[in-house]
């Protein structure tokens, strides 16, 4: 009994009423933690009870501390009946088990209640004592920090890496069990809520225990993710960077430069040594027992025709046939090849940690859903990621690299067809971070390759090349070769040398698909990815040539399957590495140049593509530095020639073809005889230009871009089409899904038009297509005959003042933040600048006098509510001119809603708007009870929205993530914002509500 | 293709105060577009129509989920659904209750009851204020009304304190809550020609000086500020003598015109209207203990007082003259014993008087 768990109910406040003869609410509360259950006293008669309860003591396994949430239940006590419920509240209490994160979680909290929603707030203390527990088998494993970051957190400093951490568990989903089918739809969200906060407790825990297996204290790049496979079950699987972390002392600290990835710690111990097994022999660092029972498991339901994809997006390695074996890789031997998967979630490294990148390696695949008979033994799941995983292994090594980077694993279900993508970027990291085993094998790159331009230069050997590219010297060394485009899904290392600004890139794409069931269906559509994968490649690629750019970061692309079509959609920062050569312009050619009007069509098409080339120069801001190249002199080896014939992607054999037979060199030609092209052509033009004081990337930083205020905002914006037309060509669909992108892109810069110069900063797209099966979700009858699109995207937005005169801190930016920093206690002030000021505060605090109470003054002796604190949201991993000085723990909530008054509710989209509010408000409040004032690297990943108008009622599932952390200003006059406040709150209209 | 679902949450609410004000105005999404079109808000953005929409939507709908929370605004500081900076609930809120003030005149001392909720459409058609705007505007007159009606201390100190609005709306919701309590007709004809803020301005010097909060006395006695205080009032029948006591009229006239011999071109009429004058002050004074009588206060100085002087074209400086002297020189009366309860009454007359007297 390691532990004890202790809770106290102190008060509530604008409770709902629940008896509507008085208008009042005789509310008490349970608290429930595993099979244990306080009750408080019945407070009669208020909408905000005093209940200021004994403290509920728990005395529990730090195993169940760890799977187990803490569950409040406000009802209201009916002598009669039985008694209604409000609402409840999950707590998390896995913050409270590390030393380092939180010691006491204080607070209110909304009470939530899945038809209703917030009704209501509660107070609750919640502590817990831990006994040490040195038992070598214990099963929990309290006090293994987590961070959702994929950077080392910025208090940390990383004493060993010891790569990759995965596992999954799997339930049956109780929305699908017999007895939903008598329960009420609340009793239903609740078990499912319940379940999945079950198995995500338990999910840690077992990821915790690897670690510790592995030595580590620390998981970082934590990626949970739900597959709701409807019939055949529940799926929660996550993956992550195991890591030694140590704290940094704080004022030992170095002022960090605002987005460079801290160079300060990592780099203090020179010999960060990646920790490795001892020999090539001992087990991966994963439960062996788990990797026997996956070879004899070879019966999956998956079938023997489903092929996986090996397509590299920026280089497809997944059509070399042999194993490439490379002088590199023999020297090679590193201890990280010896892992099952050298793999890390980090998308951000410390300086001189990444030694070179290969490219992108993603590989998907589709599998037939079954259902799961034994939720202990997952293995069939377990299988098929081991699989991808081998895959991406072997497209790294065909690229001569030894690890995967940036690494990551998504699914998407359609029916009874799943498929599981994962992708990362191929690299080579530092020895120097290794074992002193691995000596300095790869001397003869690391020799005086500046940090600048290194990580362009290529692992892989140049006469053995995996793929057709064009290799030139690099541009910043003169001394290695580099290709001349380069696609990662990592964030653009900080110590890298860029020309101009980057920007988002986006490709998109609609193919129809036949209506189809089961292994039909997964082979029509196993046959219909590689396609995907190429024409969005070329879309990229194109886009990118057309901006005059050469390398894209944080490369995702997302492939979702609907009944009767397939979309895709990658999304990546586009940027022009000095290191790399120049892209080439784009050229056209038609087939037939005898036609005088066809010509004339081609070279006006030309013309603006130039155009539009030159424009994108200007607004982007790049000058590649050739001509300067040309006064100095430098010798440009001839060798550099040979980059002329680099006309193609590097991944398209059949495009250097079409390349060559045009015979144009340094240029990227396009035929516009076929209609591909003509759409290719199209979308390249179609894409709008971006206002001007606007900037976008989908990476954690704006490349090109230095001075950020620490203005900002996030966002959450969600859009669901209906395609009336069903029976639409692949091309129309294009166009619409295309123009849906485009139209929500505009409609955000509209929205945040008062607050440019800004910078869309993480912008991360999702799209699915809901099919019929989906939206009728029982309870739900099908109605939705057409397919329909769905998106959003969740980011932020930085202000930046790019052209303001005082570095870094715009007029408008200060407003912005100062407001935002400020409590209560100044708005009083603010708002009654004659009334006594001690009294209206505090008045302004406590609750309405109930009852119409006759006294206005005896109200004040109640205890009042501090406050609400502010708190931030951010999908970064760091708040821009901010110091994060402590991490509180991971943040990671799963809610259901229901409404069967849909209408009343405002129909689908107030439904949905006030539902996402209500998300944000319970992840402010979880925050602000565990002290913080910032949720870092925050992420909806799932936002599963199902409904039903004619029935009147919807359904939504939302599933957020992020770091709680406290953060403080960067410089000392920020800190007393309020009294700038006070004089500027005249000018209300300056922080962009105007 | 149609849009299904169109939302836009962010963090750290955003609101646009235009479309606010058009909210509060009760405009449709629809006109709310047409208003912002021409004014121009697409201009130097490549935004369509449907943008438009579409923000305006998210924005509307924000806009009614705070609804709620601004019917009790101690509320919208410490809920925790939407994150507000403060300088903006206290926008949020004075925008919220702030009021048209051709709409408040026409329901200005009437019953806020449901029968004069439902003749807001008849209002609403008067006015061209719309019938959405007008509800909200009579609700929030309900609910502070409810709220204050029942609370103890000062009037406008409640207000403040339970609806965080600044101290000048405070004091025009204090002179709504006042009349309403009161019933005071404003509706006459001959009443028209004044404004809200005239009656806010009386309604100040009314709760100031005539209730019993005015005494400074705040011990347990509810409605002091919303009540005349009612001692006070039986009092003011004693200020009859002044007009039944045929030597002190006399005496007060002989007083009155030596002061003002001279002073101003309107003597002859003041001299001659003065005992007819005079009657019609005490009169509305003595019969205020009637609660009916209260309610034509205002109808009563405009038609003894007010209309006399207008038709012989007094001046406001000669009216200002006139009740200074006609004030003061009733303490020189010798068999005159109620100088408290006089200086107590004519003190509000006169300044009602003189914000009245005007065209």
């Amino acid at each position: 009994m390691p532990g004890k768990l202790k809770a106290k109910i102190v008060a509530g406040r604008h409770l709902p009423v629940m008896d509507r003869a008085s208008d009042l609410t005789d509310a008490f509360v349970e608290v429930k933690f595993g099979n244990t259950t306080f009750k408080t006293d019945v407070y009669p008669k208020s909408l905000n009870p005093q209940w200021n309860s004994e403290w509920f003591k728990f005395e529990v396994d730090d195993e169940d501390l760890q799977d187990e949430p803490l569950q409040i239940t406000v009802l209201d006590h009916d002598t009669y009946s039985a008694n209604d419920a409000i609402g409840k509240v999950y707590i998390d209490i896995d913050p409270l088990l590390s030393s380092e994160a939180a010691t006491v979680i204080s607070g209110w909290f909304p009470i939530y209640d899945t038809i209703h929603g917030i009704r209501g707030e509660i107070n609750v203390l919640v502590k817990v004592d831990l006994f040490n527990d040195l038992n070598r088998f214990r099963q929990s494993s309290c006090g293994v920090k987590f961070f959702c970051t994929t950077s080392i957190p910025r208090c940390y400093r990383a004493a060993l890496v010891h790569g990759f951490v995965e596992e999954l568990v799997v339930n049956e989903d109780p929305e699908y069990q017999w007895i939903d089918r008598i329960r009420t739809p609340r009793a239903s969200n609740e078990a499912r809520q319940r379940l999945i906060s079950l198995m995500s407790g338990e999910l840690q825990r077992k990821i915790g225990l690897k670690v510790l297996e592995m030595g580590g204290n620390a998981v970082v790049g934590y990626l949970q993710c739900f597959d709701l496979e409807g019939e055949s079950g529940l799926v929660v699987r996550a993956i992550g960077t195991a890591c030694t972390l140590d704290k940094l002392i704080p004022g030992s600290e170095i002022k960090e430069p605002v987005f460079s990835e801290d160079p300060t710690h990592p780099l203090s111990v020179p010999p960060t040594p990646l920790r490795t097994l001892p020999s090539s022999s001992s087990p991966p660092p994963f439960s062996p027992s788990k990797l026997c029972s996956r070879q004899s498991s070879s019966s999956d339901t998956d079938l023997s025709l489903t092929p996986k994809m090996g397509m590299g997006s920026g280089i497809s390695v997944g059509k070399e046939a042999g194993p490439l074996k490379t002088l590199l890789r023999q020297q090679a031997q590193s201890a990280l090849e010896q892992r099952e998967f050298p793999f890390f979630t980090l998308t951000c490294f410390p300086p001189g940690f990444l030694v070179h990148i290969g490219g992108v390696v993603s590989a998907r695949s589709v599998k037939l859903l079954d259902r799961i008979h034994n939720p202990d033994e997952p293995e069939t799941r377990d299988a098929w990621w081991e699989e991808i995983r081998q895959e991406i292994k072997s497209h790294a090594k065909a690229l001569g690299c030894h690890a995967v980077v940036g690494y990551s694993e998504s699914t998407t279900i359609c029916e009874e067809v799943c498929i599981l993508s994962a992708s990362g970027t191929a690299a080579m990291l530092n020895p120097r971070f290794m074992r002193e085993g691995s000596v300095c094998v790869y001397s003869r790159f690391d020799d005086a390759s500046p940090p600048s331009c290194g990580f362009c230069h290529i692992p892989y050997d140049e006469f053995n090349m995996p793929f057709p590219a064009q290799l030139t010297y690099c541009y910043h060394c003169r001394r290695q070769k580099v290709p001349d485009v380069l696609f990662t899904t990592i964030d653009l290392p900080a110590e890298a040398a860029v020309t101009g600004k980057g920007c988002l890139i986006q490709a998109r794409l609609c193919r129809t698909k036949k209506k189809a069931q089961g292994e039909v269906n997964a082979t029509a559509i196993s046959n219909l990815l590689p396609f995907m994968e190429y024409e969005l490649h070329t879309q990229l690629m194109n886009k990118l040539k057309l901006r005059c750019m050469n390398a894209l970061f944080g490369l995702r692309i997302q492939i979702s399957v609907g009944e009767n079509m397939l979309l895709g959609l990658a999304s990546a920062t586009g940027v022009y590495l000095s290191a790399l050569p120049a892209p080439g312009g784009i050229q056209i050619a038609g087939k037939t140049p005898s036609d005088l009007s066809y010509d004339q069509h081609i070279s006006t098409m030309q013309k603006r593509i130039n155009d539009t080339i030159a424009m994108n120069k200007e607004l982007y801001n790049i000058h590649p530095p050739e001509c300067i190249e040309e006064v100095v002199g430098s010798p440009i080896p001839d060798r550099q020639r040979s980059r002329l014939f680099r006309s193609t992607s590097e991944s398209s054999d059949e495009l250097s073809e079409l390349d060559l037979s045009h015979g144009k060199k340094d240029a990227f030609v396009l035929e516009i005889d076929d209609t591909d092209a003509v759409e290719d052509i199209q979308s390249l033009l179609t894409d709008a230009p971006m206002p001007a004081g606007f900037y976008s990337c989908n990476t954690e930083v704006m490349p090109g871009i230095y001075n950020w205020t620490s203005g900002l905002q996030m966002f959450t914006s969600v859009r669901v089409y209906r395609l009336n037309n069903a029976n639409l060509t692949n091309q129309g669909l294009n166009k619409i899904f295309t123009d849906l992108c485009e139209n929500l892109l505009k409609s955000l810069y509209f929205k945040l038009r008062s607050m440019i110069p800004c910078c869309l900063c993480h912008l991360n797209f999702t799209v699915a297509v809901p099919e019929e099966e989906l939206i009728q979700v029982r309870r739900h009858t099908p109605k939705n005959t057409s397919p329909i699109l769905f998106i959003f995207p969740i980011n932020i937005l930085i202000k930046l003042c790019v052209f303001v005169c005082f570095p870094g801190s715009g007029e408008n930016e200060e407003q912005l933040q100062f407001s935002m920093e400020l409590c209560g206690e100044s708005t009083s002030s603010n708002n009654q600048p004659t009334a006594k000021p001690s009294a209206s505060s505090s008045e302004r605090c406590s609750p309405l006098p109930e009852v119409r109470s006759r006294s206005l003054r005896s109200t004040r002796s109640l205890p009042c509510g501090a406050p609400v604190t502010v708190v931030k949201m951010t999908p970064l991993s760091f708040l821009p001119r901010t110091r994060i000085v402590k991490y509180l723990g991971i943040i990671n909530m799963f809610f259901i809603r229901e409404t069967t008054s849909l209408r009343e509710e405002g129909g689908v989209s107030g439904f949905l708007h006030s539902f996402i509010a209500e998300v944000f408000a319970m992840v402010r409040a979880h925050v602000a009870a565990l002290g913080g004032n910032a949720v870092v690297s925050y992420s909806m990943k799932e936002c599963v929205f199902m409904e039903n108008p004619n029935k009147n009622q919807a359904q939504c599932l939302i599933n957020v993530s992020g770091d709680a952390v406290i953060f403080v200003r960067e410089s000392d006059q920020e800190a007393i914002p309020p009294l700038i406040t006070c004089g500027q709150t005249s000018t209300t209209g300056a922080d962009g509500t105007t | 293709m149609s849009v299904e679902l169109d939302v836009f949450v962010v963090n750290t609410t955003i609101m646009d105060e235009e479309v606010y004000q058009l909210w509060l105005d009760g405009y449709t999404v629809n006109d709310a577009v047409k208003v912002r079109m021409e004014g121009g808000v697409l201009e130097g953005c490549e935004a369509s129509a449907e943008v438009l929409h579409s923000d305006t939507m998210d924005q509307y709908r924000t806009f009614q989920m705070c609804e709620r929370l601004l019917h009790s605004p101690v509320k919208l500081a410490n809920q925790l659904l939407f994150q507000i900076p403060p300088h903006r609930q206290v926008m949020l809120i004075e925008r919220y209750y702030a009021f048209d003030s051709v709409f408040v005149r026409e329901v200005l001392g009437k019953k806020l009851s449901k029968g004069t909720k439902k003749d807001l459409d008849d209002v609403s058609a008067k006015t061209g204020v719309t019938l959405k705007s007008c509800r909200r505007q009579f609700d929030n007159f309900k609910r502070v009304f409810k709220v204050v009606e029942e609370l103890k201390g000062p009037l406008v100190e409640n207000i403040r304190q339970h609806f965080l609005l600044s101290d000048k709306l405070a004091r025009d919701y204090a002179a709504i809550v006042f009349f309403a309590n009161n019933r005071f007709e404003t509706g006459k004809k001959k009443l028209h020609y004044l404004t809200f803020q005239d009656f806010a301005f009386c309604a100040g010097q009314l709760i100031s000086n005539w209730t019993v909060g005015a005494l400074g006395d705040y011990n347990m006695v509810e409605d002091m500020d919303v009540d005349l205080e009612k001692e006070f009032l039986q009092d003011l029948k004693e200020l009859k003598i002044l007009i039944t006591d045929r030597d002190l009229l006399d005496q007060h006239k002989s007083l009155v015109c030596t002061a003002l011999r001279g002073k101003t071109k309107a003597f002859n009429e003041m001299e001659a209207n003065f005992k007819n004058l005079s009657r019609g002050l005490v009169n509305i004074a003595a019969k205020l203990t009637n609660t009916k009588e209260v309610r034509d206060f205002f109808i009563d100085l405009v038609e003894k007082f007010i209309e006399p002087c207008r038709s012989d074209k007094w001046t406001a400086g000669d009216m200002r003259l006139y009740l200074t002297h006609y004030t003061n020189s009733a303490h020189v009366l010798d068999t005159f014993k109620h100088q408290v309860v006089w200086d107590r009454y004519m003190g509000v007359i006169k300044s009602c008087i003189l914000k009245m007297y005007h065209d």
